[in-house]
Formats: structure tokens, sequence, C-alpha cells
């Protein structure tokens, strides 16, 4: 452990954990917007600016460069006995300068908003108290078209904020490769301003993108969100369920947000030691047969060549009287089972038992080996 | 082809014979200052004159090239050696002059007339180069082979004592050589002034087998061009240092970054590798001492944040230059996450000469906190352009009045801003400072990589400060918040003051902007940029008072707050502005006061140039 002082509030935080990680672990939050936990570190919006001093070393005034940068929280490691000031005037001033910038790059408009109470960037400007009515500098109008040619994904750049989260969620997680920075800082004939863009800036259903959806999760702001889920809800009206992907072995833990009984949104649990908040595009998109009206949600028995409704335990008995009337005629080794990576471990290993003990054959297999 | 490979110190003895034969010849030899600064006054066609004329004439005479001497000012600037009588530079020299000297040399004359000063020799009514005003407080370290011998050469280099330092650097404990370094004070001469031995040290004792040396030829600041000066005029310095350098950190593998816009200076860093691979001094085994080292260009495509050491590695790594937050350092973890040592071009260039002549020899010169000698280009509103080489601790006034000669015109000093575009501009009030990191710091500028642009009373200080501000817009890399927009709303705001539509609160927002900008940007570029902007809001407030509140530009810059006009009394209707006017805004009859129509002009200027008369005022 290393201990250390934010704003005086002594702390013993995780070594090798960054200023940040150690704030946010402890309760306290330095407001930040490019930092995400399991992304790697970017320093990119510098909201996390603080001031470091080591005995009487100010960090941020020493360094080889020749102006007096502040130390951002979310890219430095603790260090032993660092005093932290995280909260004062002077950083108040900076960071709501810089979200007065960022509300002034493009035009944010929060009124139909997806995000809209989830957004962080809606969460600094009010903590902070920026008004976006009173912003000293011009923002645009809507320059950029939204781009919904994606089956999953929305992209509305009027809500980005540059902040490469996306980014680093496509590189590092899902191994995608898909969302880059076009551009640089500067308006130029020959260079524009720098934009998110998907492949070789085309629309996304152009690209490779598996529609995973790690990039909306990860999007503090409405720039990314799910298709689908478009004026199904305001996140503050949704039940959040926690459970378990139903589709594979991996046991994404997914948080299902519910209204009216149905799945609207899906997110992966940061916290779930297996996906750490990543999800594949079944365990985020695929989830809405759950409300199918296909669905069946009864066993059904043929009977004179019709399927007719049965209890549970009706089409329990029926099968096993059937699987012993086989076992009786031609010997267990006649049966043998196929059982499904949708299960777990435990339902996969009670499966082979049953095979192995109720039919009495060695004859079991699983999706998964073919 | 013979084996030309270098082993031993006996074999450089020969190369050196050789090369001081090129040097001085025992016939004449027309040599022709052919850097990218003469290239564009015309040393190419001088060149080919020189030679057309030669083999006219049958003469009996060497054509050579050479680099920049950094007389920019004079060029194209060709020097004549007669042996055994003299050397001397002429400059401002034409095909016709080119011809002429042809003939003269061949009969072994010299034109008085045409010379600018005489080198290693003395010639009556020819200044020695030493008592050139423009070189007379320079003192020539790193510089010192650029302009004399042919950059292509590593014969001629070694002549002027390249290589036997490498030898002796071989000889010694890689610790002594960073010893060395650090005795001598030495500061990156890229911009940030970390010590160089320093660095070293931590990539020597950083963990890790495969260790990197990149020398960064980057280069961005418009208006500087020091680096290029030193790759085109003695890559074989840089070179030698950079090898010196990697067998100091324990690198075997180096990376030459320099930019595409460079292509005399790739073509001469391409030439200097191959030429030290093909003699031996680079490579496999250098000079026997077991030592391995070899050298990649990496060209890159101009974008200025790829001078920050961070951005540069992605760049040579082949990802967008974005710059990384730090720690961890590249000295610990660089290039390819291994620990990479990146200096500078003139860092590496001074190099040899702190090995050959010690520590102390060094940091005998400069300030106390500042060593040596610094290059830097002297450019803008001042007599003498060019690349000069002083050491630290020499006043900003010598530098201007004395090297530069002051002020073309006779027109009023009125800033020097050092550090490139994220300098900061120094009033005449602090003309007397010395230039060393801290001095030029406190003043809120930079030593930056060595630009000084001159300005004059015809500057507009909110004007300058804008151009700065476009650049480092469109230069900003966008990955960080502060520098990406405030770099772009700064410059907003300045380009409304310039059109007249300031207001009065905007004095205080670019003061707030400039300062969270610098305080919380990702990298230097973010973290100097505001500096013209910083200064020039302490220094020159009065003229942001004057646009924003009298919607007035004391220079007579700022086309939106100034109207040309003609003064009646002075106006004798002779039409040179009429012609002149590209609009047709101008009328008037001969012989009588003309007027500009207000709605029609541009503001282009043009009549106040081509009015001989004054007659031209601009309010």
């Amino acid at each position: 452990m290393v201990n250390i002082t934010i704003d005086g509030k002594p702390i013993e935080a995780r070594e090798g954990s960054t200023i940040l990680e150690a704030a946010l672990e402890n309760g306290i939050d330095i407001p930040h917007l490019c930092y995400h936990k399991g992304l790697s570190r970017a320093g990119a919006c510098r909201l996390c600016g603080v001031k470091v001093r080591i005995g009487e070393r100010w960090l941020n005034k020493e360094g080889h460069a020749p102006h007096s940068m502040h130390i951002t929280a979310c890219t430095t490691e603790v260090g032993e006995g660092m005093e932290i000031v995280a909260h004062d005037a002077e950083l108040k001033k900076a960071r709501q300068l810089i979200i007065e910038f960022l509300l002034a790059a493009n035009k944010h408009d929060c009124m139909v908003c997806e995000s809209n109470g989830v957004c962080e960037l809606q969460r600094y400007a009010y903590e902070l108290g920026v008004d976006q009515k009173n912003l000293r500098f011009p923002s645009p109008e809507y320059t950029e078209p939204v781009d919904d040619s994606s089956e999953a994904i929305t992209r509305d750049l009027n809500n980005c904020i540059l902040c490469a989260r996306c980014v680093r969620a496509c590189q590092e997680t899902t191994v995608q490769r898909i969302w880059h920075f076009y551009g640089r800082g500067g308006i130029d004939d020959t260079l524009p301003k720098m934009k998110l863009i998907a492949g070789f800036d085309q629309p996304l259903a152009e690209t490779e993108c598996v529609s995973c959806g790690n990039c909306i999760q990860v999007c503090p702001t409405g720039a990314l969100t799910e298709k689908l889920a478009h004026f199904k809800g305001r996140p503050w009206e949704f039940k959040k369920v926690r459970t378990i992907c139903p589709y594979c072995g991996v046991g994404c833990q997914i948080e299902l947000w519910v209204k009216d009984n149905k799945i609207v949104r899906v997110y992966g649990c940061e916290d779930a030691p297996d996906n750490k908040g990543a999800l594949c595009v079944k365990g985020r998109f695929g989830l809405d047969f759950v409300s199918h009206p296909d669905r069946l949600t009864k066993p059904l028995i043929k009977r004179n060549g019709k399927f007719e409704e049965a209890s549970w335990d009706g089409a329990l008995d029926l099968i096993a009287d059937r699987f012993k009337d086989l076992k009786d005629k031609y010997g267990g080794d006649a049966l043998s089972g196929l059982s499904s990576a949708k299960c777990t471990n435990e339902e996969n290993y009670l499966f082979q038992k049953f095979i192995r003990t109720c039919f009495g054959t060695n004859s079991v297999d699983h999706c998964a080996r073919l | 082809m013979g084996d030309t490979k270098i082993r031993k110190p006996e074999d450089l003895e020969k190369l050196r014979a050789e090369g001081l034969k090129l040097i001085s010849p025992d016939r004449s030899k027309i040599t022709v200052g052919m850097a990218t600064c003469g290239i564009a006054q015309g040393a190419k066609e001088v060149f080919d004159a020189i030679n057309e004329e030669v083999s006219t004439l049958e003469a009996n005479i060497i054509v050579a090239r050479t680099a920049c001497i950094g007389y920019c000012q004079a060029e194209p600037i060709v020097e004549v050696y007669l042996p055994g009588k003299s050397r001397i530079l002429y400059h401002r020299v034409t095909p016709k002059k080119a011809r002429e000297l042809v003939s003269l040399t061949a009969r072994g004359e010299i034109k008085r007339e045409w010379t600018l000063y005489s080198i290693e020799s003395s010639v009556e009514g020819i200044p020695p180069m030493e008592e050139v005003p423009f070189y007379k407080k320079q003192v020539k370290i790193v510089t010192r082979n650029c302009g004399f011998i042919d950059p292509r050469s590593i014969t001629e280099y070694v002549a002027r004592g390249g290589y036997f330092v490498l030898a002796k650097a071989l000889g010694m404990k890689p610790e002594g050589l960073i010893d060395e370094i650090s005795r001598s004070g030495l500061r990156g001469r890229g911009g940030a002034g970390f010590l160089t031995g320093r660095k070293w040290a931590i990539a020597r004792n950083a963990k890790g087998n495969q260790k990197y040396m990149i020398c960064n030829g980057d280069e961005g600041d418009p208006g500087a061009y020091m680096d290029r000066g030193m790759m085109e005029g003695d890559p074989f310095a840089v070179l030698e240092g950079m090898t010196i350098a990697a067998y100091a950190i324990g690198a075997n593998q180096g990376y030459w970054y320099t930019r595409d816009e460079y292509p005399l200076a790739l073509e001469m860093i391409t030439n200097a590798i191959d030429n030290a691979k093909e003699y031996g001094l680079l490579g496999k085994d250098i000079l026997r001492s077991g030592f391995d080292f070899d050298v990649r260009i990496a060209r890159g495509a101009g974008a200025f944040v790829c001078g920050e050491e961070t951005a540069l590695i992605a760049s040579v790594e082949a990802r967008p230059p974005n710059p990384s937050p730090r720690p961890p350092y590249p000295a610990i973890s660089g290039l390819f996450s291994k620990p990479t040592v990146i200096n500078n071009v003139e860092t590496l260039a001074n190099i040899p000469q702190i090995i050959q002549n010690g520590a102390e020899w060094f940091s005998s010169r400069g300030t106390q906190s500042t060593k040596g000698t610094k290059v830097f280009s002297l450019v803008g509103k001042i007599k003498n352009n060019g690349l000069v080489e002083v050491p630290m601790g020499i006043s900003l006034r010598e530098m201007v009045f004395d090297i530069g000669g002051g002020i073309p015109g006779g027109a009023k000093f009125k800033a020097v801003q050092s550090g490139g575009p994220s300098g900061g501009l120094i009033p005449e009030e602090f003309i007397d400072t010395p230039v060393d990191y801290e001095h030029l710091e406190a003043l809120g500028a930079i030593m930056g990589s060595g630009g000084m642009i001159v300005t004059d009373e015809s500057t507009c200080m909110v004007d300058l400060t804008k151009f700065f501000f476009d650049f480092l817009k469109y230069e900003s890399c966008g990955k960080c918040a502060p520098c990406r927009e405030g770099i772009r709303q700064a410059h907003e705001i300045l380009e409304r003051i310039t059109k007249g539509e300031g207001k009065d609160i905007d004095i205080e927002t670019l003061d707030q902007v400039a300062h969270m900008v610098k305080d919380f940007s990702l990298c230097a570029l973010g973290g100097t940029a505001p500096n013209p902007l910083i200064t020039t809001l302490k220094y020159f407030r009065n003229e942001y008072l004057a646009h924003i509140k009298e919607k007035r530009c004391p220079a007579g810059v700022c086309k939106n707050l100034i109207t040309y006009k003609i003064d009646p009394e002075k106006c004798n209707g002779c039409h040179v502005c009429i012609r002149s006017c590209p609009q047709g805004a101008i009328t008037g009859e001969k012989k009588k006061v003309h007027s500009i129509d207000q709605e029609g002009c541009i503001k282009c200027g043009g009549c106040l140039e081509a009015c001989k008369f004054d007659a031209v005022i601009v309010e």
C-alpha cells in the first residue's frame, strides 16, 4: 500500500494504481472524461489535472519542460508521500474552461439525447456550473450528419468530445480497430478539424465493425448510442437487472435495462471478473428474443399431428417415459447426449453425469468440441 | 574498389592526409555554397555557370560544393581558393559574375569589389572573416565545418578532425563518456534543455538488452533552420555524435528522424550513413572495438508535433504522431517500449567536440546554468539574416544589432521572438538580457530550438500573435482538449480583434485561456503555444486595447482597422499609385491630387509602396 493524501484526506492506495483510481476507489471524484477503467491511459481531456507535492517538491513545477504543466491524475501512478491537491479554486476555473471548450466545440443538445442523465459531459457541466447559454465562445450549428447506417450503433458526432474512449475500446478490447481520428487541431482546407471516423471515413455499416457495442458502453456522451433503444426510455426510467448472458459458456455478466417488462439496453458489468464490461454482438444486441411474440413460453406436445400446450410436468414425464422405453428395448448405448455451450460449466457437468448414470452410456458430447 | 574500411588510427591518418589535399589542393578551387538557402537564391545556376565556364576555358580549376556558411543574406556565396595565396568569399554571385570569376581565378586574380571576406589568409583590402561584424561575436563549434567542407565527403570531414573522436570514445568506458558529457553541462538543444548526460545515464541504467538512439531532426518551427543547416552542412558530425551516444547508452540501432520537406538534408544524411558504412564507421565491429551500430532514416510527413519526443516515437513506429503522457520517459520506455534516447541534431553535433576537447573546455563558455554555444536562425526585420552560433549568455542586443546589423531602413526595433512560433516576444526594455534557458524563460519566452525572429515598428503584435496561433491551431495534434480547443478559440478571438470586432472582455478571456492551455496541455506544444499570447498581452497590452477600444491598429497592419489616404500636400499627381492599384480604386488627373475610393480599396498597400513622395498615408 502507498500512503498519499488527497485534498488533505489520508488514503492507502493500491500500489501501481493511478492517482485517479486511488481517488475513485476512496470515494473522491476528480472530474475526468477520457479515463475509463480497463482502457489504456490517455491523458487527453486534461480535466483531472491536479497539483502534486512530495515533501517540499511540486512535481508539476519540476520536469524537463519549460512550463509548469499540471499532472493528470489518470496517468500518474501514486507514489509514497504524495500530497495531492485535486480541488481548489484555480483547478476548478481551469476545468470549467475545458468544459466550456468542449461544449462550444459542437452543438450539444440534451433535449432528446439518449444519454441524458448518464452523460458524463452533462454531469461535469452541471457540477462545475458551466451554463451552455453563457459560453464565451461561439459554438457551431449541427455540422455533422448522424450516421445510422449500422444496424446496431448510431454515431452522432455532434456529441463527440474526442476523448478516444471508443478508439481505445475498439483497439484494445475488441481488437477490431474500426474507430480512428482523422485530422488535427486546426481547421483548414487540406486538413479538417479532428473528428472520429470509422474505417477509412466510411459509414459504419461499410466497415468491418462487428457491432459489439463496446464503444457505446464506454462513450461518455451520446455520440455513440444503441440504435434500437432510441426513444424507448430515458435512463432513469429503466429497472436495472443484473444477470448472466444466456448465449455462451463465458458467462459474461450483464445488466439489463428493462422498461415495461422489455429489455431495451444491455450493458456489460464492468466489475465482472470475466468480461470486465465487454460484450459481443449477441449479448449486447441479441436479447430481444426474450419478448418476441413467437417465442415458446410453454411446452408443446404433438398429438394427432398437432402441437398442443402442455404443463412442464406433463412434458417432462413424457420425455422420461420415452427415453426409458428406448433404453429398455435397445440398451443404454442406443442413446446419446449432445450438450450446448450456452449452458454453464455446472450445467454441463450435470448433463454428462445424467447421461452416464441415467442413460448408462458414455456417448456424450458438446457442441464446442466440434 | 579496394578495401576502404577504417580499422585503426593509422587508417584515419591516411584519410586525413587525402582530405587535406581535397580542401586545399595544389591548384585553384572554386566552391559554391549549395545549401537550401543558397539554392533558393540561385546557387545552382551559379554552380552550372562555373562548371560551363571552366570547361569552355579549359581552366585548371576544381569546382566543388559546400553548404551554408551561415551568412544566408549574402547567398549565393562562392569561395575561391588560390593555392598558397588566398581563400576568398564572394557574395551575391550571379551566373554572369560567376563566369567572370572563373576567368579571373584562372589568371590568379581577385575581384575586390565583390568580396565578402577572406579565410585563413590576409589579402589587403579584404577583411578576414573574424573581423566581419556578422562573425565577430560568433563562436563556431557546432557549425565549424558548415560551409568549409563538402558535406558529402567523409574524407574532408576526417581532414577536419572527424572520427578521431569516435576512435577515442570507443576506447573509453561508456560511463566515462557519460560522466564527461554530464560534467560539460550540455543541455538538450531541442528546446527543453534537459541535461544530456543525465538523459544518457538514465537510459544506460534502464533495464533491457535492446536500446535505441534517435536523432531528432524534425525541426518544425517556421523560420528556424538550424538543424537543416547542420544536416546539410555537416551530417558526419551529427552521425559521429550519434554513434558515440549509442555507444554510451548501449544502443545498437539508431534512427535518424527528419522531415520529408528537407530533401537536401535527407540526401546528405543518406549519403553520410552510406559512406560511414562503407568506411566501417557504422555497422559491425566499428574500429575493431566490438561495438555494432546501425542507423536507419525515418522520414516524417512534416507535422510540427513530431518534434515532441513521444510523438516522434509514435511516428517512427508508424502510428499517428500523438504525444503520450510521461512518465514513462522514453529513456526508460521509448521506441517499441525499449529504453530510448532522443537527442536533437545540434546536441549530437556538440558531442564529438566535447569528447575531443574535454568537459572543462566546453563549460568554460556560457552562463552559470547554460554552457557552450547555441545556433540561432536570425530572421525577420533584420539586416543580416542567417545562421549564427553564439556563446550562451550573449545579450539579445548583441545578437540583433551587432551580429544582425540592426533593422533595415532605419526602422525602430520592437521585439524579438525567441523560440519559434511558441516562443515569447521580448520587448526592447529587456534587450540586454543574456541568452540562456533561465533568462529567456523568466521573460516568458523560450530558447526553443533556436528560432529568433526580429520585428520592428511596422509589425502589429496582435496580428503577429494571430499568425502564430494560426500555425499552432493547424499543428495542434488534436489529442488533448486544452490545446486543440484552446488555441482554436484564442485564434478566433484574435481574428475578431484584428477585424475590429473585439470586445472588452476579450483580453481577460484570452488571458485565462492562455494560462489554462499552458498549464493543462498534454505536451510541450500546448505547454508553450500560449507564449506569444502571454508575452504580447504582458508587454504590448496597449496594442490590444487600441484594437479593441479605439478600433485602431497602431502599426497600420490590420486591414479592417486602417484606411489609406493621400496627403494632398505631398501628392504631385504622378499617376504611379493609380497604376499600382489592382482595384482601380485611385482616381485623379495627371498633376492633380489623387484620391482613394474607400469602397474599392482592398488595403493591399500597393500604393503605399509605389509612391515615391510619401504621399500615401495610413490611418
